[in-house]
């Protein structure tokens, strides 16, 4: 299974890659030019999204620099005490929504910390690949196309973050403990 | 929303620090986060401008309208508004592929084609369409069938079965997108009604 799995993710770029370009060739299209044609694109698109991308870090870099996240984290850590849910786990689950590299690194040095095949440690990978960076995502898809106002995607990504951390506990446990 | 989330993390972040006498993190961490978010951009940057050539490729190749067309009665359920054949659901198609194969940097530029595609039917340009709410809720909660980066850091740090928490992360993805979908439907539901 593993490297069955490792194969795809290897050469599934390299596919991709040679089935578009042999495609084109044979649909007669000029690819060298519409590469580039199209490559512009990603120009205008980046620099479209750096303002939103600029004042969204340094929003998120205040709220861990500052010590706020870490004053959220105590204030509800009796209410998880009460859950049942391991503390260890809170820092990842409330990162994992608003940045992706931090949530990574907090993912990392607990599976580093605790072990990968501890409970926290499954616990932690399960987590952090079962979800996206909700606040990221939201803000590079809608700065690319110039969206002000995101109706209730945020809401939804929100809710669906938290369903997702619950939904990985609940799994991890039943599967693992 | 966005405007309210960001504006109590900026705020209540100062004020933190106010508290706790350490006022002189704030100037420091908000350059730190300035260049973070550039150097985010700079990353994308290469990602995008490679992947946007080569989908201008498979566009006039004629791939997105095959594609398009040939898995579009799944994805025209999700997204009943945007016509049949057009050339956004090339592009959301491609973006889940991508993004169930666990090939982020593939999954952002096919998920910003298909968003300018989406902006093309959009009647009010500041506003996102519910097409477009419902296309960052399948990214946002993202299902992963391969979760490639947990797995290489399982290895790294000698887990003696790295691939355990495939099956785990396909449930727990899988629970959050139905979720989303769901809440995304009942979200689309509700301004239906209020704009009416």
């Amino acid at each position: 299974m593993y490297q069955w799995i490792s194969l795809v993710s290897l050469w599934a770029i390299p596919i991709i890659l040679s089935f578009i370009l042999v495609y084109g060739w044979y649909r007669r299209v000029p690819v060298y030019e519409t590469f580039v044609d199209g490559a512009k694109g990603g120009i205008i698109t980046t620099i479209k999204i750096m303002p939103h991308l600029v004042a969204m870090m340094v929003a998120i870099t205040l709220f861990r620099e500052s010590g706020a996240l870490e004053l959220v984290l105590n204030t509800i850590q009796p209410l998880l005490n009460f859950l049942h849910v391991p503390a260890e786990i809170v820092p990842l689950a409330l990162l994992r929504p608003l940045s992706g590299t931090g949530s990574l690194a907090v993912a990392t040095d607990m599976i580093a910390q605790y072990g990968p095949d501890s409970l926290i440690g499954r616990l932690a990978s399960t987590m952090q690949g079962s979800t996206d960076t909700t606040l990221y995502v939201l803000t590079v898809y809608f700065g690319a196309v110039g969206i002000r106002n995101g109706a209730y995607a945020l809401k939804v990504g929100l809710w669906s973050d938290l369903v997702g951390v619950i939904a990985s506990i609940l799994v991890v446990y039943l599967v693992f403990l | 929303m966005l405007n309210l989330i960001w504006l109590i993390l900026i705020l209540f972040s100062i004020g933190v620090a106010a508290v706790n006498g350490k006022i002189e993190v704030i100037s420091q961490a908000s350059f730190q986060g300035a260049k973070t978010g550039v150097t985010i951009c700079f990353g994308l940057l290469s990602v995008l401008i490679f992947w946007m050539g080569m989908m201008k490729i498979a566009e006039k190749a004629g791939l997105l309208d095959l594609l398009a067309r040939g898995l579009s009665p799944v994805v025209q359920r999700l997204f009943p508004d945007v016509p049949k054949g057009h050339p956004a659901l090339g592009y959301i198609l491609s973006n889940i592929s991508a993004n169930l194969l666990g090939l982020g940097n593939a999954a952002t530029p096919m998920g910003i084609k298909a968003m300018e595609e989406l902006q093309k039917l959009n009647p009010n340009k500041q506003v996102a369409s519910p097409a477009m709410c419902t296309l960052l809720a399948i990214n946002t909660a993202s299902i992963t069938l391969i979760p490639t980066t947990m797995i290489a850091i399982r290895m790294q740090y000698g887990s003696a079965n790295p691939m355990e928490i495939v099956g785990t992360t396909l449930a727990a993805s899988f629970v959050a997108t139905v979720v989303a979908l769901l809440l995304d439907r009942w979200n689309r539901h509700v301004q239906l009604h209020r704009s009416r």
